[in-house]
């Protein structure tokens, strides 16, 4: 199905658990290399745990224990010897709510070079990741000033451009553009295309036009069974066939909004 | 069945109407009690700067602030306030030596690295610390901390700055670590998951983002916190000693403005006398310089609760 790209990451009987509470149950998955695949499906049914899994995010939530493989181009993610530290610095993330610091615009992009250690010309890089994030004219003159004091559209590409500034392979993106009116929406989508050029781009979304509309492959996610409420993956494929010839009944459901 | 609503609804009236008063007679007596303890204060503002300005009228204000010996209670008497400064300054920053660094750091142990079931039983436990009564402070100071540091330098003297200082230190420790901790808990999780996501260490999270961010509500601690020690009057009476110094060697016995209004105040100087009439003017510069610091890390506060509210 998706032997014409090169595989970014890919899962393999993956579960998590928070406590004593299966999450999502046994998902394996390949997603694209410089594609966009959407994350969609009912809420709590793990969509937000399921992209956290690719950057080790759930490593902050004490209870948070994974199970299974989660490769990143053949490399374990999970293998002890890896530091997650390291894999946050290839794998970026954009939340749900714009989460700038309260630093300049200049110093919210920086912010990631500067930890890392980053030896080149640090003006060149803030103004290439903002011209990346569709953001720098619109700041240009304004570098110095707080970043809180942008509109929440613009806050939100300025948390793409700096998940840019790191030089990351894959960004993940979960509901990026939920806090966000219509016009916003639509430039980040936009934005999204520019971006799938040299990135690899999963996106969590509830909006299942915006799936439709930006997304090269989906993934449908369901709570696994009757009765349970750990989730998992029931149909994944080219969204042009997720949205027109679904083969689960529960995605066709889901997609035509019979359903969640 | 008309009828019976009616009366219903008349009882609930009146249950309403009961209930009503009740909160009334509630709200006027807690009204009451503010408007005393409001009156109490602004009594003792008008107490403290009447009498300040009769002082003034008997000594040079130029004389108070610039002269550098302070012998109200002898025959010649002098009115330099600056040794009394000196001596609670003196302490002051002692104790801030300690109870700074040590309460940040206890401060992001607990808002950053603690487990939650560790953060449960020690912050009660800080808290505690803080209500140890500061007479077992001094006393500590006095017959434990300084025997010790007479070993270590043998000139140290029986009253002196360093022992209060220390023990002050960790007095106050606790005041600021639980005030930090809460400046840095303020801090949105949102904001510690965009550094993780960039690829920051705890440590570089904790640095760079928590600790920034949090910047006003630690410096109103600080502020706080000096407040405090200027203020501290129990540790500095028994323990640092009544010899009014120009001095920065903390081995010696010093006296600050705290422990020289104890002093007179439970001495048997005439309460007419302009020896008396000093512990206004010194009262005076103390609340001055605590009001302050207190309106600085007021602010301060108010100023961080803004940024993320
Ligand atoms: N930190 C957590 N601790 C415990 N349970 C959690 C945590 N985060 C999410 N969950 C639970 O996991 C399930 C999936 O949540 P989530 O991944 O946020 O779903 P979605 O993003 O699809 O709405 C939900 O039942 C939620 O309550
Ligand atoms: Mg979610």
């Amino acid at each position: 199905m998706l032997e014409q790209h090169e595989i970014a990451l890919s899962v393999k009987n993956l579960n998590v658990y928070y406590g004593g509470f299966h999450a999502l149950d046994n998902i394996s998955l390949e997603i694209p290399a410089r594609q966009i695949t959407a994350i969609i499906g009912p809420s709590g049914c793990g969509k937000s745990t399921f992209l956290r899994c690719f950057n080790r995010m759930n490593d902050l939530v004490p209870t948070a224990r994974v199970e299974g493989t989660a490769l990143f181009y053949g490399q374990n993610i999970y293998d002890p010897k890896i530091n997650p530290v390291e894999v946050r610095r290839h794998i970026g993330m954009v939340f749900q709510k714009p989460n700038p610091f309260p630093k300049s615009i200049y110093e919210n992009v920086a912010y990631g070079a500067r930890i890392n250690g980053y030896k080149g010309d640090m003006d060149e890089l803030v103004e290439r990741s903002l011209r990346a994030a569709a953001l720098w004219d619109e700041v240009k003159d304004n570098l110095k000033k707080s970043a809180l004091a942008l509109s929440g559209g613009q806050q939100q590409r300025l948390c793409i451009a700096r998940a840019i500034a790191v030089e990351p392979q894959v960004i993940l993106m979960d509901e990026p553009a939920s806090a966000l009116d219509p016009i916003a929406t639509l430039k980040i989508e936009e934005l999204m295309q520019e971006l799938k050029k040299f990135y690899t781009i999963v996106i969590v979304t509830h909006n299942m036009q915006q799936a439709a509309r930006v997304s090269d492959y989906t993934a449908m996610m369901m709570l696994s069974k009757e009765g349970s409420r750990a989730g998992t993956v029931i149909e994944f494929g080219p969204t042009s066939q997720i949205f027109t010839k679904p083969k689960d009944k529960r995605t066709e459901d889901y997609v035509t909004g019979r359903f969640g | 069945m008309q009828e019976s609503k009616l009366v219903t609804d008349v009882v609930f009236l009146r249950a309403r109407a009961d209930h009503d008063r009740r909160e009334g007679i509630i709200r006027a007596v807690l009204l009451l009690f503010s408007i005393v303890s409001v009156f109490t204060t602004l009594g003792i503002i008008a107490v403290l700067l009447q009498e300040t300005i009769l002082f003034f009228q008997e000594v040079s204000i130029v004389e108070f602030f610039t002269d550098t010996v302070w012998t109200p209670l002898f025959a010649s008497k002098k009115f330099g306030v600056l040794p009394l400064v000196n001596g609670t300054l003196l302490v002051a920053a002692g104790a801030m030596l300690i109870a700074l660094p040590l309460g940040l750091l206890a401060a992001i142990y607990l808002s950053e690295y603690a487990s939650d079931r560790a953060r449960k039983i020690l912050k009660p436990m800080l808290e505690i610390l803080a209500g140890v009564p500061t007479v077992v402070y001094g006393y500590f100071a006095l017959t434990f901390i300084t025997p010790l540091l007479q070993k270590i330098w043998s000139e140290t003297q029986a009253f002196n700055a360093l022992s209060a200082s220390i023990v002050m230190g960790f007095m106050i420790l606790p005041l600021v670590a639980s005030l930090s901790e809460d400046a840095m808990s303020a801090v949105p999780q949102s904001l510690r998951q965009a550094a993780y996501a960039l690829g920051a260490t705890r440590l570089e999270v904790t640095l760079r983002t928590v600790l920034p961010a949090a910047l006003s509500g630690i410096s109103a601690a600080f502020i706080l916190a000096v407040s405090r020690a200027i203020g501290e009057t129990m540790i500095v009476a028994i323990a640092a000693g009544q010899q009014p110094k120009l001095t920065l060697n903390p081995l010696q016995s010093i006296e600050t403005m705290t422990a020289y209004i104890v002093q007179v105040s439970l001495g048997d100087t005439p309460q007419q006398s302009i020896a008396y009439k000093t512990i206004f003017a010194v009262g005076m510069l103390l609340f001055t310089m605590t009001l302050t610091m207190n309106l600085i890390s007021n602010w301060l506060t108010r100023r961080y609760r803004e940024v993320y509210e």
